[in-house]
């Protein structure tokens, strides 16, 4: 589904991806981890196509298509789909109108469907069970005044009303109590399944507790320093990531690969 | 320079002498037309050397010729189309300014009384109301304008809200200037007396022909105390329109006034909106948003004025400026030694979609009380890169996505206005106008002209 062939992307001029390789298949679960720094923020900007980053080299293939030429909202209507870190907010735009609109571009480009504001209202109902969301966030403007927590659910709603094929969570745990985690992480397990796929970028290993990654990355300065399965993810929480660092040193930018 | 002066203003004299052969009914309304006849010959029109007038300039209005409007009695108006489903059942036409009986519906009046204003001065009961209120709130000794409007005083609307009556319907009072002929001048006025602790809704509607139009409106507002008022006013006039208006309310004690004025159209606007609190405990909510598209000039002018304590003053301005349109904001708030407690929060935002957009904003407070909490700020930006790529990572195309942060900026005054199939259609001619991009040139907004 996803081909990442040594990527490099800057920002300002500076470069901060230098070289990624990374593939992702169908019904797969990925886990990018790293320290602050690392990249990983950047590496989904860059798969979600922010305007504020330049790809230097190397080419990303989804579905066999070149990603990295098509614009993010193009990259949106087909399947791709960023669950931001900060969500943004929308004041006088209701949640619902907002998601009708994305959930109708969507489905006009595939030549689907559109359903208005009552037909709509009804999936809405539906899908807001996934993140256990009342009525009334559907009425309020996109994200004003929510709580940390209540902007994260509502971005793993947008998820579940727009079904994406490859969906990448940034930090989608950050600022979240253990409660809110959990609603998150089990609308995410809701929405996996065998025809889609889910890049999960985060700093700890607290949310793999929950979405089990079937593979961790881990970034150091701008590369893959260091891949598994999910063992690796708590090898990385007991021993910290100046082991990482401490490797990298050792053996240069190679990329280590575990067991 | 002073022949000049008297030169240019000969234009309206020669109007206002055929005014004068046409008796009033009452001697004192002659008085007032003369006095601010005279007026208006001494301050003519006001010009970018004053500091109210630096960013609005009436030099192409000065110099034009308009004759005096007629109420074009015998054209026929469709005016259910100017009415809204709510307002349908109570709707005043004024055509150039002249009460038109036929094209007025009064159905649910509830006990409110609604005249021509010249009948008014004339009526044994009300006579004596208008003459206590009329011309008292909009002052024309040192404003020219509102004292060519005084002086061309001959028509309008007069409406009293008698005590406790709350009237569940809202009126509506539209403006049509229409001048198939040619240019022409014409000068609404109104005299909306609340009284204790009555209630009352009120849509104002302007809208104008395809030709050149000059509206100069008063509208004046006395909320007597305890009495409560929701004013939604629309200026939708056509692109070739000079569309000048002055509000003047003031307010008695524990009154409330919750104004939402919309500017959409003509082609130079101005509005001056005050606000007088002379008694304790009175509110007012003093709200707008001003959209302007290429060869699109609008300016707000509001005076809040806090005279006594215990009084709240609130006020939301946004404006969207398009094309090479140009803007202006000036808000400004008094509070009066001894207004203690006094409660005034002003807010002034702007949103420029073009690079060739300008807006002149300036909020001022003058305080000269001591136990008093005031706020205000103004702010101009442009559409947020950020919140445009959080709605593409969603599928929303750049385009869509302008036009939706457009509206959603626009939403939360158009939110405010007291009727719902005025937001609504609100809502679709905001969006039309962002996405015409050209303004009124292009196409008028929300089609205003197809209608007469």
């Amino acid at each position: 589904m996803l081909e990442i062939r040594n990527l490099h992307a800057a920002i300002d001029g500076k470069e901060i991806l230098k070289g990624i390789n990374l593939t992702v298949n169908k019904g797969e679960v990925h886990a990018i981890m790293g320290p602050n720094g690392s990249g990983k923020s950047t590496l989904a900007k860059v798969l979600a196509g922010h305007p504020g980053y330049e790809v230097t080299a190397g080419e990303v293939l989804y579905e066999g298509r070149n990603l990295l030429e098509m614009a993010p909202d193009e990259r949106a209507r087909d399947g791709v789909f960023m669950a931001f870190q900060y969500p943004i907010e929308v004041p006088g735009v209701s949640n619902a109108q907002f998601l009708r609109l994305a959930y109708n571009e969507k489905q006009k480009h595939l030549g689907s469907e559109e359903l208005d504001p009552l037909e709509f209202k009804d999936l809405l109902k539906e899908r807001a069970k996934v993140v256990e969301m009342d009525a009334s966030f559907m009425t309020r403007s996109v994200n004003e005044g929510f709580s940390g927590g209540e902007k994260k659910r509502n971005e793993i709603l947008q998820m579940a009303v727009l079904e994406p094929k490859l969906a990448i969570l940034d930090e989608t745990d950050s600022g979240l109590d253990i409660d809110a985690l959990r609603v998150v992480a089990g609308g995410v397990n809701q929405l996996q399944g065998a025809e889609n796929a889910i890049i999960v970028v985060t700093h700890y290993q607290r949310l793999l507790n929950y979405i089990v990654p079937d593979f961790v990355h881990v970034l150091a300065d701008g590369r893959i320093a260091r891949e598994g399965g999910k063992e690796l993810a708590l090898e990385l929480e007991e021993k910290g990531y100046d082991w990482i660092k401490a490797q990298m040193q050792e053996i240069g930018s190679t990329t280590v690969r575990a067991n | 320079m002073a022949t000049e002066v008297v030169k240019r203003e000969n234009k309206y004299q020669q109007a206002f002498e055929a005014l004068k052969a046409r008796k009033p009914s009452a001697a004192w309304i002659e008085l007032l037309r003369d006095s601010a006849m005279d007026r208006f010959e001494s301050l003519g029109f006001p010009t970018v050397a004053e500091e109210e007038w630096k960013y609005t300039n009436l030099a192409e209005l000065s110099r034009l010729h308009f004759n005096l409007a007629t109420a074009n009695k015998g054209v026929e108006y469709k005016s259910a189309q100017f009415s809204f489903p709510e307002t349908a059942d109570n709707q005043i036409v004024l055509v150039n300014g002249t009460f038109r009986h036929d094209l007025s519906t009064t159905e649910k009046l509830a006990g409110v009384v609604v005249l021509d204003l010249f009948e008014a001065i004339s009526d044994a009961r009300y006579g004596k109301v208008v003459r206590e209120y009329l011309a008292r709130n909009a002052n024309y000794h040192d404003r020219g304008l509102t004292a060519l409007n005084t002086a061309f005083l001959e028509s309008g609307v007069f409406v009293l809200v008698p005590r406790n009556i709350e009237m569940e319907s809202p009126l509506q009072i539209t403006f049509v200037a229409d001048s198939p002929a040619g240019h022409t001048a014409n000068f609404p006025r109104v005299l909306l007396v609340a009284e204790e602790n009555s209630s009352v809704k009120l849509v104002e509607r302007f809208v104008s022909g395809r030709q050149p139009t000059f509206t100069n409106a008063v509208v004046e507002i006395v909320l007597l105390d305890g009495a409560r008022l929701k004013h939604d006013r629309l200026q939708q006039e056509g692109s070739e329109a000079f569309h000048i208006a002055t509000t003047a309310a003031e307010l008695g004690q524990g009154s409330s006034y919750n104004s939402t004025a919309i500017n959409l159209g003509a082609k130079l606007a101005r509005h001056d909106v005050s606000v007088v609190m002379n008694h304790e405990g009175a509110e007012c909510w003093v709200d707008g948003l001003y959209v302007v598209g290429s060869n699109q000039h609008s300016d707000t002018h509001s005076v809040i004025d806090h005279k006594q304590p215990y009084c709240n003053s609130h006020q939301l301005y946004k404006g969207i400026l398009d094309g090479n349109g140009r803007a202006v904001f000036n808000g400004k708030i008094f509070v009066r030694e001894g207004a203690q407690k006094t409660d005034a929060m002003q807010t002034n935002k702007n949103l420029l979609l073009s690079p060739q957009a300008r807006v002149d904003t300036k909020p001022q407070l003058e305080i000269y009380a001591d136990d008093v909490k005031c706020a205000h700020g103004a702010a101009v930006g442009q559409i947020d890169q950020e919140e445009l790529f959080y709605l593409a990572t969603r599928g929303i195309d750049p385009d869509l996505g302008k036009s939706l942060l457009t509206y959603g900026f626009a939403e939360e005054v158009i939110g405010k206005i007291g009727v719902e199939s005025i937001r609504a259609q609100l809502d679709q001619a905001v969006l039309n106008q962002i996405h015409a991009e050209l303004g009124p040139q292009a196409s008028s907004p929300a089609g205003m002209s197809d209608m007469l």
